[in-house]
């Protein structure tokens, strides 16, 4: 089985369970619903219009990727322990990061719904005009967005596999990253220090590529620095997986930490 | 055992025991970490989108941070009861059920009272947002009030936990409305007349504008009314609370429904 497959089956398997789960799925649809609505009302009673309201709603949407991905990605290594599946994934032939990058990008998929349904409520209860100057490269940095997002995703996962209650660290990341990356807050209103932070993150630089889209601008650029950052990410989050994993084993504490 | 000491001590030890959150792995970024986020976040948006100030988001975030406590852990404390098999113990045992289920609610107030606080006093500091420290007591007896109110509907969200499954979708469900209609981030002007209307029933909406009063300089005197209405609702979803788990307790029974719901 080559490596696309075991990816592609488990994206989808994954995907088909989280749909299921009132958590996983539901929530992560509707919960940033709560905030882009708060959002909306703030940017439209500040008087945003046309093309600073769509900014917005682009940012809003993207909020909900990082949402759906965030809590469940630094839990998904316990919560692979807690069934008891973790031992079986780490013994079996394939190589672990292998089988923990499709997990998250099914949360980043889950993301993908909910930034389609949020640009969809911006429409029609506020009356966000869509006007996208370049519609495939939107499609195009918006799925590279979400994909950068799962390959994060991925990294903190496997960063925090000997942290048991991991889930709280990524409720605490989710607003920082969506402060700092920009995906509401231009970027120059932020202290200068958050800066380099800001660029070391691929969403800041997917959000800018979305954005460029919708405004007409060049894409290229921000979409080959998010497109970089992501393969530096998957790379990482291997080589620690690897590390982690042999720790782990050599201590007997892959079931106990 | 007394009503009393079922009261305190029963409901201090299951606040302790069933509460997960108290590790300090989830606490501070839960009650810390997270809650300074949000204040930042959307003091942040509110300059971006050139509305409100500093001090508007400050106060509404750690106000409305002071629900995540009260929702959640009124959850966790009834709903985990069915997940470690111990609800049925409970619901046979002859304790009153009153003083059973609000002395778990006390330790849930001082959390939330505690998680605004440190929002509200990092906030503050970190956005540069002067609170007077003539203010500060009767801001603390304001925070605490909406902290009671907040978990008069925990107790309600802990009475449907008997019968929906899915105890940490309906918290964040619950956190998520008030966040939207209680006016924490927009204004109840700016918000549609039927969203205004519901948020004169919910717990904070009452409270945050008390303490944007109360920050401002203003007398507890002055914002009596909001206080008052913020308390009799508290009470109110206490009560509807109680009614609930009454009657989903005698459900449950009648079914056979109590560890499947």
């Amino acid at each position: 089985m080559t490596v696309f497959r075991v990816i592609g089956v488990a994206w989808w398997l994954q995907l088909k369970m989280r749909s299921r789960s009132a958590f996983d799925g539901l929530l992560g649809i509707l919960y940033p619903l709560f905030f882009s609505t708060v959002v909306f009302m703030m940017f439209t009673h500040g008087g945003a219009q046309g093309p600073a309201l769509l900014s917005a709603a682009v940012g809003a949407s993207v909020m909900g990727v990082w949402s759906s991905t965030s809590t469940t990605a630094s839990a998904a290594l316990q919560q692979e322990r807690r069934q008891g599946t973790l031992e079986l994934l780490v013994a079996a032939p394939t190589p672990l990061p292998v089988v923990i990058l499709p997990v998250t990008l099914s949360m980043a998929t889950i993301g993908a719904y909910s930034l389609v349904v949020t640009l969809l409520w911006g429409r029609f209860v506020f009356g966000v005009d869509l006007a996208v100057q370049r519609p495939v490269q939107f499609v195009v940095a918006a799925v590279v967005t979400v994909v950068s997002i799962g390959v994060l995703g991925f990294l903190l996962a496997v960063s925090s596999v000997r942290y048991r209650t991991a889930w709280a660290l990524g409720t605490a990341l989710e607003m920082p990253v969506w402060l700092i990356c920009g995906f509401l807050v231009p970027l120059d209103l932020l202290p200068a220090w958050t800066r380099p932070i800001s660029w070391l993150l691929a969403p800041t630089w997917g959000i800018d590529a979305i954005r460029a889209a919708a405004e007409g601008r060049d894409t290229l650029p921000s979409l080959a620095a998010c497109l970089g950052l992501a393969v530096a990410y998957g790379v990482i989050g291997s080589l620690l997986a690897v590390r982690l994993v042999d720790a782990a084993r050599r201590h007997a504490t892959l079931a106990l930490t | 055992m007394s009503s009393f000491r079922l009261f305190l001590l029963g409901g201090l030890t299951s606040y302790r025991a069933l509460f997960s959150w108290l590790s300090p792995w989830i606490l501070i970024p839960t009650f810390i970490v997270g809650p300074i986020a949000q204040i930042l976040f959307f003091a942040y948006a509110g300059r971006a989108a050139g509305v409100g100030d500093d001090a508007f988001y400050v106060i509404g975030n750690a106000v409305q941070n002071a629900a995540i406590p009260c929702i959640f852990a009124m959850g966790i404390t009834v709903g985990d009861e069915r997940r470690q098999g111990t609800l049925g113990l409970l619901l046979v045992s002859p304790a009153r059920r009153i003083p059973l289920f609000l002395g778990r609610a006390l330790p849930v107030v001082v959390n939330g009272l505690a998680v605004a606080l440190v929002a509200l006093g990092a906030g503050s500091v970190l956005l540069d947002v002067p609170i007077h420290a003539s203010s500060l007591l009767s801001l603390t007896g304001v925070v605490a009030v909406s902290a009671f109110a907040c978990t008069g509907l925990g107790l309600a969200n802990a009475a449907l936990s008997l019968r929906v499954r899915e105890v940490a979708v309906l918290s964040n469900l619950v956190v998520g409305v008030l966040l939207v209609f209680a006016g924490v981030n927009v204004p109840l002007s700016d918000l549609p007349g039927w969203m205004a209307a519901v948020a004169q029933w919910l717990p904070l909406t009452h409270g945050i504008a008390a303490a944007r009063e109360v920050a401002a300089g203003a007398g507890l005197a002055s914002v009596r009314d909001d206080v008052l209405a913020e308390a009799a609702l508290g009470t109110l979803y206490v009560l509807v609370g109680l009614i609930l788990l009454a009657w989903f307790e005698r459900e449950s029974r009648r079914r056979a429904t109590l560890d499947v719901a």
